[in-house]
C-alpha cells in the first residue's frame, strides 16, 4: 500500500513523515512523534482517553487517520504545561484530586480545555456534559467536575 | 485493534470523486467524518480496500435555504448543525435530537451525511430526517437521483444508495408555523445508541391536528414512520385521551427484537411512554 505524506503541526511544532494511510493519528503521536501523552484506550472512540485538539476541536485521535490531518493543528495534553509549570486547569485536577489511576487524565484534560476555551463560565450542567463524552472509573467525576469549577475560578481571579 | 490496509485517495472536486467511487464501486468506501466507519475498520468488521476520502472536495459542508427547502451539505458536520441558526428556525426538531446524539468529540467530526449513510437502526437522524420527510439527493457520474428519506433506509446498516453514488445532500422542507415538535429517547447512558426514540411533529389549525408524523428508531431494521398511531392524531383536539389512545396504538404496532437491556414488552411499553411524552410535547408547542 503507498504511503502519504502528512506535515501536521502538533503543539506548534511542525512535522512531516511519511506514514502508512491506515495509521491512526493516536498511533502517530505516540509512535512517529514519541508524545506518549495521549493515551490508547478502547480504540473505538468510546473511552475518550485519545481525545486530542484538531484545529481547536475536540476529536477522537483513535478515530481520524493521520493522513487526515495533514494541513491541520493539533494539540495534546502535552501541550498544556508552560515551561515546565502545569497550567490552571492542571493545577485544579492536582489540587481537588481529580484523578486517580490517571488514565482517563489526558481526554478529561483536553475536552475541558475545549469547553474552556469556548465558554469560561460554564454553569455545573455544561461542565458535566462535556466530561461525560470521558470514561473515568476512578473517581466517580465529582472531583472532576470540582477540579473543572476550580481552574474556572483559578482563571477569574488570574483576569481579575 | 488496527484497521487492515488499504488506498487512501483524497479527490478535490466532486468530479474526481465520483470518478474514484465508480472506479472502485466493488472495494472503495468513502470516508467522510468517520465516526462510524473508522471503529468498523479499526475492529475489522470492514476492510476497505480504497478509502475515498470526501473531506477536500469543495462546497460539500454547506447549510442553506432553498425556496422551502433546508439544503444540508453530504460534509455538515453534527456540531455545526447543532449550532446552526437555520437549522434552529426550520428544522428544530433536528436540534432537540442532536445532544442525544454521541458526545462532542464526535459530533465535531461526524457528519449527517456519514450518519445516514451508516444507518445504524438505532441512530437518531434517520427517525429525525424520516418525520421531516426530508430528501436525499445522491449523484454518480452519469446522473443524479433524489430518494425520500422513507425509502432510503431499507434495513440495519442498508439503504438505497448504490455502490457508485454518493450521499451529496439532503433536503428537508421548513417546518412549517403553526407546527410543533418534540424528541423523545432512552438510552442505558448519555450519548449512545437508543433503546428506543421518538421523533414527532404536529401541525395544528384551529386547535385540530392536521398532520402527525411519528418515526421511531431503536425497533426493528430501520427507522420508520408508525401510520396507525399517527392516524388516531390527525383531525382530532390533541386531549390527554386522544395522545394515550395513539401511545398505545404506537406501543402495538411495533415489532422489537429484545437486547441484553431491554426485552421485547419493555420496549413495547417504552415506545408507548415516549410517544405519549413527544407529541404531548409537541402539542403543547404547537399553540
Amino acid at each position: 500500500m503507498a504511503e502519504v505524506i502528512v506535515k501536521v503541526k502538533v503543539n506548534g511544532k511542525a512535522y512531516t513523515r511519511a506514514i502508512e494511510p491506515r495509521m491512526l493519528l493516536s498511533d502517530f503521536l505516540r509512535e512517529e512523534l514519541e508524545l506518549k501523552g495521549t493515551h490508547v484506550g478502547c480504540e473505538h472512540g468510546v473511552c475518550g482517553t485519545c481525545t486530542v485538539l484538531v484545529d481547536g476541536e475536540t476529536a477522537r485521535s483513535c478515530l481520524v487517520f493521520a493522513a487526515q490531518v495533514d494541513g491541520a493543528e493539533v494539540r495534546t495534553i502535552e501541550s498544556l504545561a508552560v515551561n515546565g509549570k502545569m497550567n490552571a486547569l492542571q493545577e485544579a485536577f492536582w489540587e481537588k484530586h481529580g484523578l486517580q489511576c490517571g488514565f482517563c487524565t489526558p481526554g478529561m484534560l483536553m475536552s475541558a480545555t475545549e469547553l474552556l476555551e469556548k465558554n469560561p463560565d460554564p454553569s455545573l450542567e455544561e461542565i458535566r456534559e462535556a466530561v461525560s463524552s470521558n470514561l473515568c472509573r476512578c473517581t466517580g467525576y465529582y472531583n472532576i467536575v470540582e477540579a473543572v469549577q476550580t481552574a474556572v475560578a483559578k482563571m477569574k481571579e488570574a483576569q481579575a | 485493534m488496527k484497521p487492515a490496509s488499504f488506498d487512501y485517495v483524497r479527490p478535490d472536486s466532486l468530479g474526481a470523486a465520483l470518478q474514484a467511487l465508480s472506479r472502485h464501486r466493488d472495494n472503495g468506501k468513502i470516508l467522510a467524518g468517520g465516526q462510524s466507519l473508522v471503529p468498523m475498520m479499526n475492529m475489522r468488521v470492514v476492510r476497505p480496500g480504497v478509502l475515498i476520502d470526501i473531506n477536500r472536495v469543495p462546497g460539500l459542508d454547506g447549510i442553506r435555504m432553498d425556496g422551502g427547502e433546508l439544503v444540508i451539505g453530504a460534509l455538515a458536520r453534527h456540531s455545526r448543525l447543532l449550532e446552526s441558526e437555520l437549522v434552529a428556525r426550520h428544522c428544530p426538531l433536528m436540534v432537540e435530537a442532536y445532544p442525544h446524539v454521541a458526545h462532542k468529540p464526535i459530533r465535531n467530526r461526524g457528519t449527517l451525511g456519514g450518519n445516514i449513510s451508516h444507518a445504524d437502526p438505532a441512530s437518531e437522524m434517520p427517525a429525525v430526517l424520516v418525520a421531516a420527510e426530508a430528501t436525499i439527493v445522491a449523484k454518480r457520474s452519469t446522473g443524479e437521483r433524489r430518494i425520500a428519506a422513507a425509502a432510503f433506509f431499507t434495513g440495519p446498516m442498508q439503504t438505497a444508495l448504490e455502490p457508485d453514488e454518493l450521499l451529496v445532500e439532503v433536503r428537508i422542507p421548513a417546518a412549517p408555523a403553526g407546527q410543533g415538535w418534540a424528541f423523545e429517547e432512552e438510552a442505558n447512558r448519555r450519548g449512545d445508541f437508543a433503546m428506543a426514540a421518538i421523533a414527532a411533529t404536529v401541525l395544528m389549525k384551529g386547535g385540530t391536528c392536521q398532520r402527525a408524523a411519528l418515526a421511531v428508531a431503536g425497533m426493528g431494521d430501520h427507522a420508520a414512520r408508525l401510520p396507525a398511531a399517527e392516524a388516531l392524531l390527525q383531525g382530532k383536539a390533541l386531549d390527554a385521551a386522544t395522545i394515550a389512545a395513539a401511545a398505545a396504538e404506537a406501543a402495538r404496532s411495533v415489532d422489537p427484537a429484545g437486547s441484553y437491556h431491554a426485552d421485547p414488552q419493555y420496549k413495547r411499553d417504552l415506545v408507548g411512554a415516549l410517544v405519549e411524552r413527544a407529541v404531548g410535547r409537541a402539542a403543547a408547542r404547537a399553540k
